[in-house]
């Protein structure tokens, strides 16, 4: 079986609307197994990318390679491994999910032995099994996008490009789109997600890419970049079951190895400045439980990652 | 600060490829042909045009056993010239109007076309799959209308069909392929499927049927340019009195009449050059 990285690489791309520039020469090469974010405000580009990379619109120039074809001169190559939801797609409405989603597997070519197998399960995946040979014109938004998401697990795709997956989603359905990414992560996918939800990024993400007025802004693992824009320490947010935690213990927790600064969020909350990489994020932990002090949640500050964001979109202005 | 297109870490790991081999753009044709036929089935449109011709049917039926028009009722080809010639060419048109108008407009409006496109299928194939069921369904109503013709045509002369009845239905599935080719075209250039029908209406009802009369009364010269020009063999050939000539001169004005390789080879014209161009501008156009 063949062996090798998938990836998607943006050289130069511009998009121009006459006067308008939506993307402005971005370069960015992204390759492996990892999840990356695709963050911006509105109008900074991201659709605009993901929509080049489906062939959804045409680059007025450079290039948007995919498994390093080229989308728009090798579309079906380019596309081959990929599966991507981009904005909120619409289905025939006359047809079932089962169809819609036979439509998608026939095109992509998955092999008709295993062809209903799939897409029971991709039908499982999003819990659409009771409306599997219902009509999806009686569908409400969020079922319909179920149903699209459905449809970007149907071939085991190696690389998944995903516009605001969420959106339009109840909690409980955007918690379950969390869930599914985390899975494809750990089935080693590549996967692209342009989202405005920092602390969904944050959650899924291994990576995020930040752009604004079309310009790429910075790429890179997002503890690097809240290390790198947070005064030159990666941030922690500590939850404690019970508030106990006096200035006593602060003092204590800011003595531990690579802690640069403890500050109460509130009398339940503490965040930690430190610096260091993920072994460093480990013993951090374990000196905090060691201390016994009711530790109950730890986890890299989704705040650290919007200060990036404000920062660097702030300095773009 | 740093501004980099390469992560600092990239995580580079081998993968097992999907064992998917994408189906030839032919196949993926017949993909979208088979589901966008099955949608056209379901839907409410495709039973209003059946009802349409259901009820033109009806109506002309009603006439003949009311009036008994004996012109009409003189001989089996009369029958058909009338029954089936004055307004299988309408039928034609409406099922461009019903089938093709929105055709492709609607994948932008509707956006059915970002379910489809993000995936490995040429655009060219999903707008040949969208054309061959919508020809498929327009055979289906005009089958349906002819049905109706020869039933009411049993009653008074049996089973004495012309076989110019069967040529004609030829050309009628044959001139089905420029006027799906124009609606198609009409709707790739709108991402609006109001604006779309409109112009593929007014186009196919009015513009057409006006520009032949007003183009041979002016110039004196053949409209062989025009596509109903070329699809008036479908009732010519039906003529009681045998195919008119080419030039008639009636009332010391010269009316025209297209042979019939000359009729085909305008409605083929029309069928590639409009088909040529609504693939080209539905390759063009954004998905905004």
């Amino acid at each position: 079986m063949a062996s090798s990285v998938p990836s998607i690489e943006a050289i130069r791309l511009t998009k121009e609307y006459n006067s308008f520039t939506a993307l402005d020469n971005l370069n960015l090469r992204i390759e492996g197994a990892k999840c990356v974010g695709f963050l911006g405000p509105n109008g900074a580009g991201k659709t605009t990318t993901l929509k080049i990379f489906t062939d959804l619109i045409h680059r007025s120039s450079g290039k948007a390679l995919i498994n390093e074809f080229d989308v728009h001169s090798d579309k079906k190559k380019a596309l081959a491994a990929v599966a991507a939801l981009v904005e909120t797609p619409e289905i025939y409405p006359s047809l079932t999910p089962r169809e819609a989603l036979m439509i998608i597997a026939k095109h992509r070519g998955v092999p008709s032995d295993i062809r209903n197998k799939k897409i029971e399960e991709a039908l499982h995946e999003v819990h659409m099994e009771d409306w599997a040979n219902k009509k999806v014109g009686k569908f409400s938004k969020g079922m319909k996008q179920r149903v699209n998401i459905a449809s970007t697990l149907l071939n085991d795709p190696e690389i998944i490009l995903l516009d605001e997956p969420t959106s339009g989603l109840d909690p409980r359905g955007m918690s379950e789109v969390r869930e599914m990414v985390k899975n494809l992560k750990k089935r080693k996918r590549l996967i692209f997600m342009s989202s405005h939800l920092l602390s969904e990024v944050m959650d899924v993400c291994d990576e995020a890419a930040l752009i604004d007025h079309g310009k790429l802004l910075v790429y890179d693992a997002i503890q690097n970049l809240t290390s790198r824009f947070s005064g030159g320490g990666s941030v922690l947010e500590v939850g404690f079951a019970s508030p106990r935690v006096d200035n006593e213990a602060i003092e204590t927790i800011r003595k531990i190895h690579a802690i640069t600064s403890a500050e109460m969020l509130d009398e339940r909350n503490l965040r930690l400045k430190f610096v260091g990489n993920a072994d460093t994020q480990a013993e951090i932990l374990s000196e905090l439980v060691s201390l016994n002090l009711g530790v109950n949640s730890f986890k890299t500050s989704s705040s650290a990652l919007e200060d990036v964001y404000l920062n660097l979109i702030k300095e773009n202005v | 600060m740093c501004i980099c297109g390469l992560a600092a870490n990239p995580e580079v790991q081998n993968f097992e490829r999907a064992n998917n081999t994408v189906p030839t753009s032919l196949a993926q044709c017949g993909v979208q042909a088979q589901f966008e036929f099955l949608n056209y089935l379901r839907s409410t449109r495709f039973y209003i045009l059946l009802a349409i011709m259901a009820t033109i049917g009806i109506t002309i039926m009603a006439v003949m056993y009311v009036y008994k028009p004996s012109t009409s009722l003189s001989s089996p080809m009369a029958f058909y010239s009338v029954w089936w010639g004055t307004i299988v060419n309408l039928c034609v048109i409406l099922t461009g109007i019903f089938f093709g108008a929105d055709a492709i407009s609607t994948e932008f409006q509707n956006r059915t076309g970002y379910y489809l496109l993000p995936n490995p299928v040429r655009r060219s194939s999903i707008f040949i799959g969208k054309w061959i069921a919508s020809f498929f369904a327009s055979a289906i109503a005009i089958g349906f209308y002819a049905a109706i013709t020869i039933a009411d045509g049993a009653i008074y002369f049996g089973s004495s069909i012309p076989y110019q009845l069967g040529e004609s239905f030829v050309f009628a599935l044959f001139y089905i392929l420029p006027i799906l080719g124009v609606s198609f075209f009409i709707s790739s250039a709108f991402k609006n499927n109001s604006y779309s029908i409109l112009v593929t209406a007014i186009l196919l009802l009015f513009g057409f049927n006006y520009i032949t009369p007003l183009i041979t009364a002016l110039s004196n010269s053949e409209p062989w340019y025009v596509l109903t020009y070329g699809a008036g063999i479908i009732p010519n050939v039906l003529s009681p009195s045998g195919y008119p000539d080419h030039q008639v001169m009636i009332a010391g004005s010269t009316s025209y009449y297209a042979t019939i390789p000359e009729g085909l080879a305008i409605m083929f014209i029309y069928f590639v050059a409009t088909t040529i161009l609504g693939i080209t501008l539905f390759e063009k156009n954004d998905f905004n």
